[in-house]
């Protein structure tokens, strides 16, 4: 029987999570306390905002080294932490561009600030956790509150749907990850991804044929959640279903939280079982980049065409995982906070130019935006040069130090693959500027409604952009110094 | 004698059934089902595994399971409610406004 000393409990440890959760607590109070008025809801976006700022304030992690705590089920080090900053980041930049448009959508209750921290919570407990418990309750924590945000719009049917779909395949996947982890459990012997990485390579890699069906599970559950084809079915309806600001939300945090959990459950309990779950993965990233890329070209909404380019992203994430070197593990750090950037702006642009009962989600009602509004187009176009990875954007560096580490590992086909899909992306996300500069307007453009909160939010987003692409060393270094606690 | 080997076993029929489950059956609340019984039957797997291997972190993993699915089950259950208060159907195969 294993012990559970009381001693390896770090409270401290936890902090930045025990503030988030706590201040969820103190939005769903405050909406109760405070008068129905929806005007007074202002506050619980600025509670929710100093909630983040404290949590990112708190996050510390020792220098150089890892900090386990909680009978080593809870590992504080770099990698966790340039995690948090990311999630950290794309909940605060939701919240800046949700609090107008939840406003106008007549969903602006209370229990939606809190959802978006508790789902914060569940990721930075998953890129935290350092066994397969902690991984599966952070997963879980994340998508539930998900499930519910999706929904959020209840009286919309498109709404429903999303959140239904997403629930049932969610929970689905979930199935499999859980299935995946008891077979690991089973054969290996324990939970904790360090013990699971030592028996593995006492026996000198994976023989036993469970062992192998429970990876293989497992990578089907997390493939799940950060949208890899073909288990992909899910997001574009998804996407286009959840309210605009949920789904810029869900296209970041979740995915960068699959990614941490991939990375370190892959990296660090299988690294020694390297050449089996490379070829998994190897084929995954080849069929998600294209058919993330290849089916976007076909869209007419935006918020659907974005689904797809994020099926794209993940693709291009899965060649860093392949690779699987210092620079991968780096190059997916730096990529995901890239990413961070130019979606969630691109997303505060859609949300924008929405008005009650018209989403303006149509790629074509984008037409003559570049003479309407200069300053939106203009950040619209940053936005699609950075995701298509045109210099000098944060884009194109992060697309950049990937294929290196692709190269670097000896996987030039999948490098020259992903540059070909690359190229193919620019179609698309170029026909969005094309159309913005060169068309004529289709239809009126309404005087817009521009809250300070999501100005701020672009503003982030394109000083986020252009700074990663222009001096992407600073960030990079920090990113390294990630990946070294990672083995 | 009842030996390991047959637990997981039966573990892995209910999983499938719970699989078969999800794809043929068209009813949200008997695909919600056939979900749980995917995770009963990773109980039941954990569980036999913990015992066998005389270790406490499988049965530790089965409470945590357990408490995931019902919170799993109080949001699904209300998704599905909002869903048929405005279709007045949960049947998966009309609920279809969104297609690529």
């Amino acid at each position: 029987m294993t012990n559970v000393s009381i001693m390896t409990f770090n409270i401290l440890s936890i902090l930045p999570i025990l503030i988030l959760s706590g201040f969820g607590m103190i939005v769903l109070l405050v909406d109760v306390l405070s008068s129905r008025r929806l005007g007074e809801k202002n506050l619980l976006a600025y509670i929710s905002l100093i909630g983040i700022i404290l949590a990112a304030i708190f996050a510390r992690s020792p220098a150089g080294t890892t900090l386990f705590s909680f009978n080593e089920s809870f590992a504080i080090d770099n990698y966790s932490l340039f995690f948090n900053f990311i999630f950290l980041l794309s909940t605060g930049l939701t919240i800046l561009i949700s609090h107008s448009y939840i406003k106008r959508e007549e969903i602006n209750h209370g229990e939606y600030y809190a959802l978006i921290l508790f789902s914060t919570i569940g990721m930075m407990l998953m890129a935290a956790g350092a066994d397969l418990l902690n991984i599966f309750i952070g997963l879980e924590v994340m998508s539930i509150s998900i499930y519910i945000l999706t929904g959020f719009k209840r009286s919309k049917l498109i709404s429903n749907e999303a959140s239904l779909k997403y629930f049932l395949l969610g929970a689905f996947a979930t199935g499999f990850l859980l299935y995946g982890i008891s077979l690991v459990y089973g054969s290996t012997g324990a939970i904790n991804l360090k013990q699971i990485a030592s028996f593995i390579a006492s026996k000198g890699g994976i023989s036993d044929p469970v062992l192998l069906m429970g990876m293989g599970l497992i990578i089907i559950g997390l493939g799940f959640k950060v949208a890899s084809v073909p288990f992909h079915a899910w997001v574009p309806d998804v996407y286009e279903g959840a309210p605009t600001a949920i789904t810029a939300f869900m296209s970041v945090g979740p995915k960068a939280a699959g990614f941490a959990a991939f990375l370190r459950i892959l990296i660090t309990a299988f690294g020694s079982a390297h050449d089996e779950w490379q070829k998994i993965i190897y084929i995954l990233a080849i069929l998600t980049m294209t058919t993330g890329n290849v089916i976007a070209i076909a869209q007419t909404n935006i918020k659907r065409m974005l689904a797809y380019s994020s099926i794209a992203h993940a693709g291009y994430l899965l060649i860093a995982l392949v690779s699987a070197n210092d620079m991968g593990v780096s190059g997916t750090l730096f990529y995901m906070l890239a990413y961070t950037f130019m979606n969630i702006g691109a997303f505060a642009i859609v949300i924008v130019l929405s008005r009650k009962g018209d989403e303006f989600i149509q790629i074509n009602d984008y037409a003559g935006l570049g003479f309407k509004h200069p300053l939106l187009a203009l950040a619209m176009t940053l936005f699609m040069f950075s995701m298509a990875g045109v210099p000098p954007t944060a884009g194109f560096v992060g697309k950049f130090y990937i294929f290196s580490a692709a190269i670097k590992s000896g996987y030039i086909g999948l490098a020259v693959i992903g540059v070909i899909n690359s190229v193919i992306s620019v179609y698309y996300y170029l026909r969005i500027t094309v159309i913005m500069y060169m068309k004529e307007p289709t239809r009126e453009f309404a005087p817009l409604t521009i809250s300070p909160l999501i100005v701020a939010a672009i503003a982030i987003s394109v000083i986020g952009t252009l700074h990663l692409g222009i001096f992407p060393s600073k960030v990079m270094e920090i990113a390294q110094q990630a990946t070294l606690m990672l083995k | 004698m009842i030996t390991i080997t047959h637990y997981l076993v039966l573990s892995a029929i209910l999983f499938t059934v719970g699989v078969i489950g999800v794809l043929i059956r068209r009813n949200a609340i008997i695909i919600f089902m056939c979900i749980e019984l995917m995770l009963n039957a990773v109980n039941l797997s954990f569980v036999a595994c913990a015992h066998y291997l005389n270790s406490m972190q499988g049965q530790l993993f089965v409470f945590f399971t357990m408490t995931v699915a019902a919170a799993e089950a109080a949001v699904g259950l209300a998704i599905i409610v909002a869903v048929f208060r405005n279709k007045e159907t949960i049947n998966i195969d009309d609920i279809n406004i969104m297609k690529w």
